[in-house]
C-alpha cells in the first residue's frame, strides 16, 4: 500500500499529467495516420524528452507506443490500410464490417478490445512486480549476456524466410556499436583517422535515418491516394457490451500478448498469430474469421495492446529492450543517468509501478478520447503522402540536429535514410540493425564482465538461471534447424512435382494415348492367352 | 516461369541480386580492414580484445551476407535490377534537399529556414494551390515554436540574428 502511495505522489505533477494527455493524444493520431507509426514519432521526439525528467519523457513516449494501435485500427476498419504495421490483422475483420455497413461497430468492438488488453496487461505486470524483483537480482553479468544472445536470435528466427539477411542485418549493427573509441583499452575501432568516427555513431542518428528519413523518402517518391471514407453510424459504446460477450477469447488473447511482450524479439505479430488462430479454431462460426468476424477483431486487437506494457518488463528488470521502440527509450534512461536493470526493481520500485500505473491511466484517457473524438480523428487520414513525406522531412531534423548541433550527424543520419529505404523497398527488416546496435553493446560489456570469474567454458553456465538461459538458446537454434530442414525437404518435394507434371496440352493427351493403350494391350493380351487351345508339341 | 524456389522467396526479385552482391562486398572491405583498424592487446583475454566484437560482427556480416547471396534465386542482373538502383539513386534528390536544409539553419536561423524550405519541398512535390501554401507555412511555424519556444531544444541561433538590434536579438536567439 505504502508502495503504490509513493508512485502515486510521483504521478503527481501537472508535468506528469501534461505528457499524459500529450502522449495517449499525440499516439492516437500518429497512429491513424498511414505512413508515420509510432517509431518515426518516437524517434524525432527522442531528443526532445532528454530536458525533461525521466518520468515525463518516458510517460510521453510511452502514451505514444501505447495508444498508437488505438489510432491504427481506424484507418485499417476504414479504409483497409493499417495505421500502424501491427494493426494488418485488424483489417481482415475489420474492413469486411465496414464493407457491410457496420463502421461504428467495427471501431467500438476495436477500442474495446484493446482498452480490455492494455488494462489486463497492466494489471497482470502490477500483480506480477513483487515476483520480478525477487527473480531480477538474481541476473548477474553472465545471465544478462545470455539474455541479450537469447534476444538477439530469436530477433533472428523471427524473420521467417529472412532469417539470413536479418542475421546479417543484426551483424551490421554490432558492428555499427563497436565503432569508435574503444572504453577500456582506449584503442580506436574502424574510425579511418576521421575525428568524428572517434566518438562512435550514435543510436538515435542511426533510429532517426532508419525511421524516420527513411520512411520520409518512401512517401515522398510514392503517389498520393484517394481515400473514400465510410461514414459513421450509431454508438461507440456498443463495442463493451460486445465484447462482454466473448470474456474467453478476450482474456486469452490478453494473455498471450503478455507472454509474447515479455519474451525478447517475438513482440505483437507473433501474439497476434497465436490469438487468432486460437480464436478460429475454438469458434462456433470460424468460417466467418476473414469476413467480418467480431470474435477475430477482438482477437487481433486484445493481443496487441496487451504488448506495450509487457514489452517494458525485459527492459526494466534486466536492462534488456526486446524491440525497437524500447530499444530507443533504453536512450531516455540511459540521458538521465537511471540504469534499468535488477537495481532498479531493487532499489526504485516505486519508480517501476508510477510507470505501469501510468500506463494504465493512459489506457482510459485514451478510450475516452476516441469515444468523443472519433468522428472529426478520422479526418487525418486525408492527408496527402508526400505532404507527409515533407512534414516528417522537416521533423527529422530537429530530431537530429538538436542532439549535438552536427551537420555530419545529420549526413550519417541521411546515409542511414537512403539505407533504411533500400531496405524497405525491399521488404528488408529494419529492427535487426537496431537491436543489434542495443544488444551488441549490453553483450560486449556484460561477457568482459562476466569472463572476469570464469577459469574454465562450463563455468560460464554453473548457475540455475544462466545453464536454463543457455539450454533455452540450445533448443531456440534446434527448433529453428529443424524448421529449415522441413521446409527444405517441403521445397525438393514441389520442385520435384513441379518438374515431373506437363502441363501442356500435348503432353496430357500423349500420357493418355500410352496409357489408353497400354490399357488395351493387356486386355488383348488377356483374351489371347484365354482363347489360344494348350499346346500338345506334336506339330 | 517463376520457379517454386523464386515463388517461396520473400520480397520483390528487383534489386535483390545488386543488393546481395552490395553487401557482401562491403562486408569482405571492411573485414580485410581489420587488422589495420583495431588493435590486439597483449596479455589479454580474446573476449576482452578491441577487435573481438568488431570481428563478430563482420564475420556474421559475411558469413550470413555470403550464404543469403549462395541462397538467393536469381543469379543474373536484369533491367529490372538496374531500374531499382535508379530508384535508389532518386531519393539522393531529398537526401541533398535535407543537407541544405542542415546547412543554411545555422547561417539564416531556424524559423526563416523552416517557412522557405517547407512550402519549397511542398512545391516541388506538386503541391500548388493557395491552400496547401499556407498550410506549408502553417506547418513551418507551429514546428519553431512547439519545439524551440516550447520543447526548448537545442537549435543555435542564425548567424543573422546578430545583426537584430538588442531585446529583439536575444528573443529570436532563444525562440525563433
Amino acid at each position: 500500500m505504502e508502495l503504490l502511495a509513493d508512485s502515486l505522489m510521483i504521478l503527481a505533477r501537472w508535468d506528469v499529467v501534461l505528457a499524459l494527455l500529450v502522449g495517449s493524444v499525440g499516439g492516437v493520431l500518429i497512429g491513424a495516420i498511414p505512413g508515420v507509426g509510432p517509431p518515426v514519432a518516437i524517434a524525432i521526439l527522442l531528443p526532445a524528452t532528454f530536458s525533461m525528467d525521466p518520468i515525463v519523457g518516458l510517460t510521453v513516449l510511452l502514451g505514444i507506443y501505447g495508444s498508437s494501435m488505438y489510432g491504427g485500427a481506424i484507418p485499417a476498419i476504414l479504409i483497409n490500410t493499417p495505421g500502424t504495421a501491427v494493426n494488418a490483422l485488424t483489417t481482415y475483420d475489420g474492413y469486411p464490417m465496414t464493407a457491410r455497413g457496420e463502421p461504428r461497430r467495427a471501431l467500438s468492438l476495436a477500442y474495446s478490445a484493446s482498452f480490455f488488453g492494455g488494462i489486463f496487461s497492466v494489471i497482470c505486470l502490477i500483480l506480477f512486480a513483487p515476483v520480478l524483483a525477487r527473480v531480477a537480482p538474481m541476473f548477474g553479468s553472465r545471465e544478462i549476456f545470455l539474455a541479450a544472445l537469447l534476444g538477439i536470435i530469436l530477433v533472428i528466427v523471427a524473420h521467417r524466410g529472412q532469417t539470413l539477411i536479418a542475421a546479417a542485418l543484426a551483424g551490421l549493427g554490432i558492428f555499427i556499436q563497436s565503432v569508435g573509441l574503444e572504453p577500456v583499452k582506449y584503442t580506436q575501432r574502424y574510425t579511418f583517422d576521421q575525428p568524428f568516427l572517434s566518438g562512435g555513431i550514435d543510436l538515435i542518428v542511426v533510429v532517426m535515418g532508419l525511421f524516420a528519413l527513411s520512411q520520409a523518402f518512401v512517401l515522398l517518391t510514392t503517389e498520393d491516394e484517394k481515400t473514400r471514407l465510410a461514414k459513421l453510424r450509431g454508438g461507440l459504446f456498443q463495442g463493451l457490451r460486445e465484447l462482454g460477450r466473448h470474456p474467453r477469447v478476450a482474456t486469452v488473447s490478453a494473455s498471450f500478448g503478455v507472454l509474447m511482450g515479455i519474451i525478447p524479439g517475438v513482440g505483437e505479430f507473433t501474439a497476434q498469430f497465436l490469438s487468432y488462430t486460437y480464436a478460429r479454431r475454438t469458434s462456433k462460426r470460424p468460417q466467418d474469421f476473414g469476413r467480418g468476424s467480431s470474435e477475430g477483431l477482438i482477437a487481433a486487437e486484445t493481443a496487441n495492446n496487451a504488448v506495450p506494457a509487457a514489452a517494458m518488463v525485459p527492459l526494466l528488470a534486466l536492462g534488456i529492450p526486446g524491440e525497437a521502440l524500447t530499444a530507443m527509450m533504453l536512450s531516455v534512461f540511459y540521458v538521465h543517468n537511471v540504469v534499468p536493470g535488477p537495481n532498479l526493481f531493487k532499489n526504485e520500485m516505486d519508480f517501476v509501478v508510477a510507470l505501469y500505473i501510468s500506463l494504465l491511466i493512459l489506457n482510459v484517457l485514451v478510450l475516452a478520447f476516441l469515444l468523443v473524438a472519433t468522428k472529426p480523428l478520422v479526418q487525418v487520414v486525408r492527408i496527402p503522402n508526400r505532404f507527409l513525406g515533407v512534414c516528417i522531412l522537416t521533423l527529422s531534423f530537429v530530431g537530429v540536429y538538436s542532439l549535438r548541433n552536427s551537420a555530419t550527424d545529420c549526413l550519417i543520419a541521411a546515409g542511414f535514410g537512403v539505407f533504411g529505404y533500400i531496405l524497405k523497398r525491399l521488404d528488408m527488416p529494419v529492427v535487426p540493425i537496431i537491436l543489434g546496435m542495443v544488444l551488441g553493446g549490453i553483450m560486449e560489456v556484460k561477457l568482459r564482465a562476466g569472463m572476469a570469474r570464469v577459469k574454465e567454458p562450463l563455468d560460464f553456465i554453473d548457475r540455475p538461471i544462466a545453464f536454463i538461459l543457455f539450454v533455452a538458446i540450445i533448443l531456440v537454434l534446434a527448433a529453428h534447424f529443424v524448421r529449415i530442414w522441413r521446409e527444405r525437404a517441403e521445397l525438393k518435394e514441389a520442385e520435384w512435382q513441379i518438374t515431373n507434371r506437363s502441363t501442356r496440352f500435348g503432353g496430357l493427351l500423349s500420357r493418355r494415348r500410352s496409357s489408353l493403350l497400354r490399357a488395351r494391350g493387356r486386355t488383348v493380351k488377356k483374351r489371347h492367352s484365354t482363347s489360344r487351345p494348350p499346346s500338345t508339341g506334336r506339330d | 516461369m517463376t520457379t517454386e524456389r523464386e515463388r517461396r522467396f520473400v520480397g520483390p526479385r528487383r534489386g535483390q541480386l545488386l543488393f546481395a552482391l552490395g553487401f557482401l562486398a562491403l562486408s569482405v572491405l571492411l573485414l580485410s580492414q581489420i587488422g589495420r583498424e583495431t588493435d590486439w592487446v597483449e596479455k589479454t583475454r580474446l573476449t576482452a580484445q578491441p577487435r573481438f566484437w568488431p570481428a563478430i560482427g563482420l564475420g556474421v556480416m559475411v558469413l550470413a551476407g555470403g550464404l543469403h547471396l549462395w541462397r538467393l534465386p536469381w543469379k543474373r542482373l536484369t533491367r529490372f535490377d538496374r531500374a531499382e538502383a535508379r530508384k535508389w539513386l532518386s531519393v539522393l534528390e531529398f537526401a541533398l534537399w535535407f543537407m541544405a536544409y542542415v546547412l543554411i539553419v545555422p547561417i539564416l536561423g531556424y524559423l526563416p529556414v523552416t517557412m522557405i524550405f517547407v512550402p519549397a519541398l511542398a512545391w516541388r512535390m506538386g503541391y500548388r494551390t493557395r491552400f496547401m501554401m499556407i498550410l506549408s507555412v502553417l506547418f513551418a511555424v507551429s514546428v519553431v515554436v512547439v519545439f524551440k519556444g516550447f520543447l526548448s531544444v537545442r537549435i543555435p541561433g542564425g548567424m543573422v540574428y546578430e545583426y537584430l538590434p538588442g531585446a529583439l536579438r536575444s528573443f529570436a536567439i532563444l525562440y525563433l
